[in-house]
């Protein structure tokens, strides 16, 4: 059959042709990004305690642990927390990809949607798309506070809107593992309590929070050589300026090493989820 | 068009799957007419759900093949996926969302124009009666209002084979028999139905022909009559309620039944076909039992119910967990995959299988 022959019975018996089955992609995703964003409004109080969460973090490590973390940072200790504490949120974010995908298997949503003729991508692109929006918005409302507690971007404008991405892109990233963690371990409390073992070491054991070279020896070959310092040396050479070619190419290439690998491996566990 | 579709709605052949060393489906043959209605008769873990999520295109069969509306479940699951609906055995629904929106965002993924998704959606709200609670969060809901909505959600691209997993367990009583007028209304729209369940009235009630799977195999096929039939014309029941005298029980029914009695230790419920000789096996019963000075509670002749057939067929209630290995030494000659089931449109497994799978 022609791809013209077949798009006009698609619906009916013969196989969609290639530009029906991409505008269904697209609307497919949208209406599952239109879902999820549906679900968070109808649940004010779990919004507002993503948005707590890291302001509480703000404020604890400006205030209480900020005066005994010596740094070198123009603008002093709140310069150099904002960027990795965006960084931290972004990937924190992440809990609720992971979570939402496990109970929607448990309830038996991914099953119905795998048993209609709705696009096979369109569960975890409307996910991302959806967390994304809501990373976007959390990392707004955080550098408003930062800007209340002292923090100034001090590298012009352009390199400000570069880090919010690179920040959201890196958010992906870490959703799109824990997408697949979620769609493969299937239960909410062992995904959430899975997350904590990965993301805390990976994310205090960086350059977010205290300069690596305080750290002991063995722990700064570990923090100097993994993605979230990577990510995070770039925000922060983009909000505050500084060397940052070496930095953005090791993001770049750590970035598109997790798509790479897990991006496939999260698109498996949703057609195979049971 | 392809000739199948004059053929029937749903065909399974030699079905095999297993997880690990558990082997879900050890070779399922089903076959469905349109528009008529296939009861899946088991207990749990028979492998009812596996065979169901073969049929959908959820999961890939290890073995044999399944047509659904001339389809292949496996080379052609996009074709089968649009012309299926199927409800689990939990509610698929957003709760947070209300009833409207639930069913308006599966019409969306379902191709659905927005002003035929909403429509679409009210039609169904109101024929499941569900308009009152329609914009109010699934959460608010009962079960029984929840199952709803998950069923009315498996219709919205107008299925003309449906799946029901087990639609009524966990439901209570009204719940369930409203469950059953609505899966009726379904059926006589015409639309072909396979439905799972460890209830034998419900498959009584529901279904023109029954599967009977345990352990992954087809052990019977045929109507409720049918399967009736094999028990022995009518039971003749009673308890009693002092134990250490059931098996003096048991003998007393041996002597008047025509089959092999049956007693739970439990209950102390004591069973046996006793055929065609009806009042005149209760009297003599009664002799029996009071020869044996065997006191018993509710002495009564009725007709079989599928509890019997399953218990005929498998030496285990329907419900009953079965610890440990399998019990099958009690089933009868009468209960061999296929054999009786007459000009029955749904065939069992083959005996190479049977035979495999009993050793």
């Amino acid at each position: 059959m022609t791809a013209i022959a077949s798009t006009t019975v698609a619906g009916h018996q013969g196989d969609p042709g290639l530009v029906t089955r991409a505008r269904w992609a697209m609307s497919d995703t949208l209406a599952i990004t239109r879902r999820n964003l549906l679900v968070w409004m109808r649940v004010p109080a779990y919004l507002v305690f993503t948005v707590i969460q890291p302001v509480m973090f703000v404020l604890l490590f400006r205030y209480v642990f900020g005066g005994a973390i010596p740094v070198r940072t123009t603008g002093g200790y709140v310069n150099f927390l904002m960027p990795g504490i965006i960084g931290q949120t972004a990937a924190f974010a992440s809990f609720g990809t992971a979570i939402a995908l496990a109970q929607e298997l448990k309830k038996g949503v991914i099953d119905r949607l795998r048993s209609m003729p709705m696009a096979r991508s369109a569960v975890l692109a409307g996910r991302l798309v959806a967390d994304s929006g809501r990373m976007f918005i959390t990392i707004m409302i955080l550098l408003g506070v930062g800007y209340a507690v002292g923090f100034r971007f001090t590298n012009g404008a352009g390199p400000a809107i570069a880090m919010v991405v690179l920040a959201t892109v890196f958010g992906i990233a870490i959703c799109c593992i824990a997408a697949y963690t979620g769609l493969a371990i299937g239960d909410e409390e062992s995904v959430q309590a899975f997350g904590l073992i990965w993301l805390f070491p990976l994310t205090f054991l960086s350059s977010a929070f205290v300069p690596i070279y305080t750290m002991p020896g063995w722990l700064q070959a570990f923090a100097n050589n993994q993605p979230v310092t990577y990510v995070i040396d770039t925000m922060r050479a983009l909000a505050l300026g500084g060397p940052i070619a070496a930095n953005l190419w090791k993001s770049i290439a750590s970035l598109a090493g997790i798509f790479v690998v897990f991006l496939p491996l999260a698109v498996r566990a949703y057609r195979r989820a049971s | 068009m392809t000739e199948a579709n004059g053929g029937p709605a749903i065909i399974a052949e030699g079905l095999t799957k297993s997880f690990g060393d558990v082997h879900a489906l050890r070779g399922i043959d089903l076959s469905v007419p349109r528009g008529t209605v296939l009861g899946v008769l088991g207990p749990n873990g028979a492998g009812k759900t596996t065979a169901v999520r073969i049929l959908t295109t959820l999961l890939q069969p290890d073995g044999g093949r399944a047509l659904v509306e001339g389809r292949d479940v496996v080379r052609e699951a996009a074709a089968v996926r649009r012309s299926i609906g199927l409800a689990g055995q939990s509610a698929a629904i957003q709760e947070e969302l209300t009833g409207r929106e639930n069913l308006e965002i599966i019409g969306r993924l379902w191709h659905l124009s927005w002003p035929a998704a909403r429509s679409r959606a009210a039609e169904l709200l109101e024929q499941f009666g569900l308009s009152d609670a329609a914009d109010r969060p699934a959460k608010t809901y009962s079960g029984g209002m929840q199952r709803r909505l998950d069923l009315s959600a498996s219709l919205v691209g107008h299925p003309q084979v449906l799946f029901l997993d087990e639609p009524t367990t966990g439901l209570d009583p009204r719940s369930r028999l409203g469950m059953w007028d609505i899966i009726r209304s379904l059926v006589a729209a015409g639309t072909t139905l396979l439905l799972t369940t460890q209830y034998l009235d419900e498959a009584d009630e529901l279904a023109d022909e029954i599967v009977v799977i345990d352990h992954g195999l087809v052990i019977a096929a045929g109507t409720a009559e049918e399967l009736k039939g094999r028990v022995g014309g009518d039971v003749l029941e009673f308890t009693v309620p002092d134990r250490p005298r059931i098996a003096d029980g048991v003998a007393a029914a041996a002597r008047v039944g025509e089959g092999e009695p049956h007693a739970d230790p439990e209950t102390g419920m004591v069973s046996v076909g006793v055929g065609g000789r009806g009042s005149e096996a209760l009297v003599d019963a009664v002799r029996s039992l009071d020869a044996a000075g065997v006191e018993t509670r509710g002495l009564t002749l009725r007709r079989p119910s599928l509890d019997d057939v399953f218990l005929a067929l498998t030496g285990h209630a329907a419900e009953e967990e079965q610890p440990g290995g399998r019990r099958r030494g009690r089933r009868r000659g009468g209960g061999r995959p296929g054999s009786g089931a007459g000009g029955a449109t749904v065939s069992a497994a083959g005996s190479r299988d049977e035979a495999r799978a009993a050793s």
